[in-house]
């Protein structure tokens, strides 16, 4: 990328005019214009295998909403919709580079190479995390808002300081702006200038609660200016936009250029989770204006104009994420064996004295009582 | 037009941390770098526990040390005072004055291979991390079922007994030892501020490192040879196998997480108590022993996990207890004490446990203060009270 176009100052920190696309709803391809970095739009190889994760990430959220219906997860805050910011944001990143999910980002998750069965055990009651976020540089999908990109933040000063150049990715949604964590998320990397970049998924929701109440800035992406950082904006259902404005931000963290904040405009599809009932709180014809600007028709309709996406190779993308989906379906509805000296056994390193006690008392009870067939009961933990 | 432009306040490339312009810190008076005492010297608490800092740092490039005002000034309480002068901006420096930020940045960092020793400037100043401290820092082990663990300290000074104002004295640590997850310790020596924090630096879980301000400048002699032979070159307790994890064995002999101690003998009654509250309870027991009754005191130090078998060994063998805590007794350390006792020693005891502690009301103005601590007095009216006649 052409370093000496880009803007010092000020103008570098605020947001382009208008959010980055580069294209638009029916696939046409978009002129640069009044963009404040000289993005550049990815290539159409580097889109087609894109939108072959769009393709898998849609039918995982499909899938996943079936096996809640089926009773065999308890919940899903599904990101249909927003799959593009999802793939964007583990295509932009190395494999030595960290992803910082929340509870929507599964698809993110699996992008970056998570097993689904293994990332869906937490949705599915067995463990907290369902995977080893040592594996895929992945940390746990985090719940409590916002405090999750302070441990970004805490990675990424650890590589600076291992002399790494390893770049650190954190999401969160547009509500999780107003939590505390946020502000001294963002201002720490700022201030210790850490190779972060925020990836704020604007989906118009917080639960029940539009943007409206939770922000009076002219848009997400000029907070950044407050903490020092460049903040962009960018249309979240546009992959090529979000690729070309991720990857400059994770450029720029990697040469040393410190953090970013992405503000990806986009909407959430359905309701907050299955347990939510969106139509209390927006009209269908609100959620019917988002239906076409999809990320996934967009992309494709550019591809078969540029020659890449004919039925066959639709056809066997389709292919490819139907067996994904039907492998997590398998998974899914397997039987779990859950061990019940788990409870303890991963508190601390060592289990305490007191943990060894109770861990006794269970295996003890669960020996005793008639119906027990739980196999490794006796004992307690060893 | 060039690319990123640089804040001008980041003189040294090299330095990713809180680094002063080259100007002030020439202004400034160079703060000395942490002396290397050894053999024995008479240390006061604070100065203990900022040896056993520099002596961990030392041993191992990977602990860390941040916090409100620690570097450039040593910390409020000097604790951390020339760890920067020595060891340089990027492994003690200070931070941005948002305590979730510190907390959530430590557990990123710990998850990215450091050993981070926090300070909270104060106990009430340590709230706004709760919620890291509660829904991270206490539950990443679990939930990634022991494959993401955080060896990190959370250093914070507590209780009362200085005449601080409000917010500088409050006993937090039922907060704390409530949460599963978390270590929690609480020297009341000398000795015990050395080892114990090295001890915590060292642990592979998170340690909430309670630090009574009252004894901060109470001064003892100590071996400091004699300690520093407890750890390794890299830092681990010498008694740990090397391993530490596999073993599957109680914790090493060497480490004190998990003990307590006798810290004074005594054959009547055992008063039971924990970092500030110890002090008062060696002189209650002198006093004691001046009208011819000989009183135990246990140091329970370790409060999680708490050692339930020295604790009770020692009430078996007097047969009354009192337990003496600053907190407010209600739902409180103390109150777990008590009935971990009474549900232990039951066959054992002459009369009920007996709990003097704060009284349940916030943290009072200094001029209150006397009335609301545990005092010498109230321990002595309370082991009066243990039912002699029988
Ligand atoms: C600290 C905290 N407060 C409240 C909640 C409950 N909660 C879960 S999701 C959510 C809305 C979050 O909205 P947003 O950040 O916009 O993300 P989205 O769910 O739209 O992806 C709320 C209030 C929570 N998880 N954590």
């Amino acid at each position: 990328m052409p370093q000496n176009t880009i803007p010092d100052g000020e103008a570098l920190l605020l947001p382009s005019g208008e959010p980055i696309q580069m294209i638009d709803a029916d696939g046409g391809a978009v002129e640069q214009g009044g963009w404040k970095e000289p993005y550049v739009r990815p290539d159409d190889a580097r889109l087609l295998s894109g939108y072959e994760h769009l393709v898998l990430g849609r039918r995982i959220n499909d899938q996943a909403g079936a096996l809640v219906r089926q009773g065999r997860l308890a919940v899903y805050p599904s990101s249909h919709g927003q799959e593009a910011c999802q793939v964007a944001a583990a295509m932009v990143l190395g494999s030595e580079d960290w992803l910082f999910p929340t509870y929507r980002d599964t698809v993110a998750v699996l992008a970056r190479g998570v097993d689904p069965v293994a990332a869906f055990q937490m949705l599915r009651g067995s463990w907290h995390a369902g995977y080893n976020p040592m594996e895929h540089k992945v940390a746990t999908q985090a719940t409590p808002l916002a405090t999750q990109l302070l441990h970004a933040v805490g990675m990424a000063h650890a590589a600076k300081l291992k002399g790494e150049d390893s770049v650190v990715l954190a999401l969160c949604g547009d509500g999780a702006t107003s939590e505390g964590d946020f502000h001294e998320a963002l201002n720490f990397a700022a201030v210790y200038r850490l190779p972060v970049v925020f990836l704020i998924q604007n989906n118009e929701f917080a639960i029940s609660v539009p943007l409206s109440q939770q922000t009076a800035a002219p848009s997400l992406a000029h907070k950044g200016i407050g903490y020092g950082m460049p903040g962009e904006r960018v249309d979240g259902n546009d992959l090529a936009a979000l690729l070309a404005v991720l990857g400059s931000a994770v450029d720029r963290a990697r040469g040393g250029g410190g953090p970013s904040m992405v503000e990806a405009h986009t909407y959430r599809m359905q309701s907050h989770t299955n347990a939510d009932d969106a139509t209390r709180y927006r009209s269908d014809a609100e959620v019917a204006q988002w239906v076409p600007r999809d990320p996934l028709t967009r992309l494709g309709r550019h591809l078969a104009a540029a020659g890449l996406l004919d039925e066959d190779v639709e056809a066997r993308i389709a292919a490819a994420a139907e067996s994904v989906a039907a492998r997590l379906r398998d998974g899914l509805n397997a039987e779990v064996e859950v061990d019940p000296q788990d409870l303890f056994a991963f508190v601390y390193t060592e289990p305490t004295p007191q943990l060894r006690e109770q861990s006794a008392f269970l295996a003890d009870e669960l020996a005793r009582s008639a119906g027990a067939t739980i196999e490794n009961a006796e004992g307690g933990l060893r | 037009m060039t690319t990123v432009s640089e804040p001008e306040f980041r003189t040294d490339p090299a330095a990713p941390a809180g680094v002063p312009s080259e100007a002030r810190a020439a202004a400034a008076p160079a703060a000395a770098a942490v002396e290397r005492l050894t053999g024995v010297q008479t240390l006061t608490f604070a100065k203990a526990l900022n040896l056993a800092m520099a002596d961990a740092m030392e041993a191992d490039s990977r602990v860390l040390v941040f916090g409100e005002d620690v570097g450039t000034l040593g910390g409020v309480f000097r604790v951390t005072d020339g760890l920067t002068a020595r060891f340089g901006t990027s492994r003690c420096f200070d931070t941005p004055l948002a305590e979730s930020g510190i907390l959530g940045m430590a557990t990123g960092m710990a998850m990215g291979g450091m050993r981070p020793v926090v300070e909270m400037q104060f106990d009430a100043f340590a709230y706004p991390a709760f919620e890291q401290m509660v829904s991270h820092v206490a539950k990443m082990g679990n939930r990634t079922r022991g494959q993401v663990r955080l060896p990190l300290v959370v250093r914070i000074p507590y209780a009362g007994g200085i005449g601080g104002v409000e917010h500088h004295c409050d006993s937090s640590e039922a907060y704390y030892v409530h949460t599963p997850g978390l270590t929690v310790l609480t020297p009341s020596t000398v000795a015990d501020a050395y080892v114990m924090l090295r001890d915590a630096i060292a642990s592979p879980d998170p340690v909430v490192f309670l630090e009574p301000k009252k004894v901060y400048f109470s001064k003892a002699e100590v071996d400091l040879d004699a300690l520093r032979a407890r750890y390794t070159a890299e830092g681990a307790p010498a008694g740990e196998s090397s391993g530490g994890h596999d073993d599957g064995g109680q914790a090493a002999p060497s480490s004190t997480i998990g003990t307590a101690v006798v810290a004074r003998e005594g054959t009547d009654a055992t008063l039971i108590a924990y970092g500030p509250s110890v002090a008062t309870a060696i002189a209650a027991a002198e006093t004691a022993a001046a009208e011819g009754r000989s009183l135990q005191v246990v140091d329970v130090r370790s409060l999680v996990p708490f050692d339930d078998e020295t604790v009770c060994a020692a009430v078996r063998s007097t047969g009354r207890a009192v337990v003496i805590a600053e907190a407010p007794g209600f739902a409180s350390m103390a109150a777990e004490i008590a009935a971990r006792v009474s549900e232990r020693c039951f066959h054992s005891l002459a009369a009920p446990v007996l709990r003097v502690t704060g009284f349940d009301v916030p943290y009072p103005a200094p001029k209150l203060e006397q009335f609301f601590l545990p005092s010498v007095d109230r321990i002595l009216d309370a082991v009066d009270d243990l039912q002699w006649e029988d």
